[in-house]
């Protein structure tokens, strides 16, 4: 395992885009959570994010861990190009000759993976920890690792999304086209929603098939902290129900299954 | 002798098309082969199903009678198949690291390699910046990273200049000098006179010949030869008379042997005959490797 761990991290040490794409997503990592913390001379108005409570523990590691999910886009355009820069190379058939197996070759792809989805898990928690010890109004230990969960399942959103790269990566081959699949899966998933949400007000189904889908699923991982915040809350008065079920946990880990299994079938039914 | 690689009935259809059709053969420690054809026909599907990219429609291969897996065996084997495939974002040195860890081999042969096909002074270029001899030749070091016991070239000279052409031949035969056994495909006839020991000669995804290259080039032609017993009184009386050159055993009761002059195969028998040798086989095969080539694809393109 640590072999193929090293193999791959031989193949993006040298890669200029890995590098850059990788750069970018650190350096707006930190951004967004500095800009939280700047306080807002607006004239009159003085304002800071970091004042109406979302640095609190332990609803920081709800806000921020959904937050910073949203950048794992960067994340993912590496695993694509990690994926399709071996098709464009023709290097997947050179690994192969080597040496290679195709399951090899997956599973170093997938440990590859599961080290920048850990990666960006410990940086949150460092980042999150950091913070709220700065601008949290609780600062008793059993409150600060309380609601910990939400780094497990921001672990797990990532490996499931970039395990769903991985697929698409070496089903398409081609890594504009998989950002377009990505896209229109995503859109996809958003109109079939739609529509199933419009029954559900319309005859009063409630809509149970969406969050089987795969990117409803990882979204069911973390979902929005918003109206848990203290003034979004006392506004619109009403609360959704964020709380992460077993099940939604096991229908991602399904998912990040089949599109795992699902890329070593493509790879090895496949003549290269 | 051992056998490094055997292929059996292996078979690869692509819809309609048969591109490798009950191909069967078997590559021996030491020698060097050539798989000549003409293209299409075959050769680097059969390459590649032996190097694990292609998946058989039937038919099996195994590496060193067995003993291991395919993809263990390729550890120990080096191979370059059509176009040089390397990272283009690296240097050779770090092109050459990765094969390395995927063989599972320490680095140390790198420098080595590298001056075998001379890249020594450009070791620490972008492999992107090569020109194509050049990534040829990377290829070819790669493939010798492991100290290779089965080399397997595929077309190793296509699209290279004259000079690089030469460059390529040099070191491969400066490899086979070394005992290194040698699978080499090509469709360039005396690229395979040059440098291989034995042939194998594909047309259309069939065998349509297998055997010795001096047996194909001989001028005079050359005769198969077969005795139930009496097979040392025949290779006895064979080396004692001038019409005969090299002699190849083939078994027990086969014998191939080179004609030094123009002489018919009914001459041949009554010969035998005087001297008490019943043969169970006699056939005279003619001519040179080019005319043989030509003949036998002609033959079957009918």
């Amino acid at each position: 395992m640590l072999n193929l761990l090293q193999i791959e991290f031989h193949k993006m040490r040298y890669n200029r885009a890995t590098k850059i794409f990788l750069i970018i997503y650190f350096c707006l990592f930190f951004s967004i959570t500095l800009f939280s913390s700047i306080r807002f001379n607006l004239g009159e108005i003085n304002f800071q994010l970091a004042e109406q409570g979302i640095f609190n523990f332990p609803y920081i590691w709800h806000f921020n861990t959904y937050f910073a999910a949203i950048l794992k886009i960067f994340l993912a355009l590496v695993v694509i190009s990690m994926i399709s820069t071996e098709y464009s190379n023709q290097t997947l058939k050179q690994n192969l000759i080597d040496g290679l197996s195709k399951k090899e070759f997956i599973l170093s792809k997938f440990y590859m993976i599961i080290a920048l989805s850990l990666a960006s898990t410990i940086l949150i928690f460092l980042v999150s920890l950091g913070l709220g010890l700065i601008f949290s109004d609780f600062n008793e230990i059993n409150i600060i690792f309380s609601e910990m969960g939400y780094l497990g399942t921001y672990f797990l959103k990532l490996v499931a999304f970039f395990s769903f790269c991985l697929f698409l990566g070496v089903w398409i081959k081609r890594s504009a086209f998989v950002i377009g699949a990505l896209f229109v899966w995503w859109v996809a998933e958003g109109i079939i929603k739609g529509i199933l949400t419009f029954r559900k007000q319309k005859y009063g189904i409630k809509d149970q098939i969406s969050q089987f889908f795969p990117l409803e699923a990882m979204n069911n991982l973390i979902k929005e902290p918003l109206t848990k915040l203290g003034i979004v809350k006392s506004s619109i008065g009403v609360v959704n129900d964020v709380n992460i079920y077993w099940y939604q946990i096991l229908i991602a880990l399904i998912w990040t299954f089949i599109f795992v299994w699902g890329a070593y079938f493509l790879i090895k039914k496949r003549d290269l | 002798m051992s056998t490094y690689l055997k292929i059996k009935n292996l078979t690869k259809r692509y819809g309609s098309l048969t591109a490798v059709d009950d191909l069967s053969f078997e590559i021996k420690k030491g020698n060097i082969y050539g798989i000549l054809g003409p293209n299409g026909s075959g050769k680097s599907t059969t390459l590649g199903m032996v190097l694990n990219v292609i998946n058989p429609t039937s038919g099996n291969f195994e590496w060193f009678e067995g003993k291991t897996t395919t993809q263990e065996a390729l550890k120990k084997i080096g191979a370059i198949i059509e176009h040089p495939n390397f990272y283009p974002y690296m240097t050779a040195v770090q092109n050459l690291e990765l094969v390395c860890k995927i063989k599972g081999i320490s680095t140390s042969n790198i420098e080595e390699k590298l001056a075998i096909v001379n890249l020594s002074d450009r070791k620490n270029s972008k492999f992107k910046t090569y020109s194509l001899g050049m990534k040829q030749r990377l290829a070819i070091a790669s493939a010798l990273l492991n100290n290779p016991k089965v080399l397997i070239l595929d077309e190793p000279t296509n699209g290279l200049d004259p000079q690089g052409i030469h460059q390529i031949r040099e070191i491969i035969l400066k490899i086979a000098q070394q005992g290194t056994t040698i699978l080499l495909a090509s469709h360039l006839l005396y690229e395979v006179e040059k440098i291989c020991s034995h042939v194998i000669i594909l047309n259309k995804g069939k065998k349509i010949y297998e055997g010795s290259v001096k047996a194909m080039s001989s001028n005079y032609g050359y005769l198969e030869l077969g005795v139930m017993e009496q097979q040392e009184k025949l290779i006895n009386f064979l080396k004692n008379h001038d019409y005969f050159g090299e002699i190849e055993i083939k078994n027990k009761h086969e014998i191939t042997v080179m004609l030094t002059q123009e002489v018919e195969s009914a001459t041949i028998n009554k010969l035998l005959f005087k001297e008490n040798i019943i043969l169970s086989h006699l056939v005279k095969q003619n001519s040179s490797l080019e005319k043989n080539f030509l003949e036998i694809t002609q033959n079957f393109k009918n």
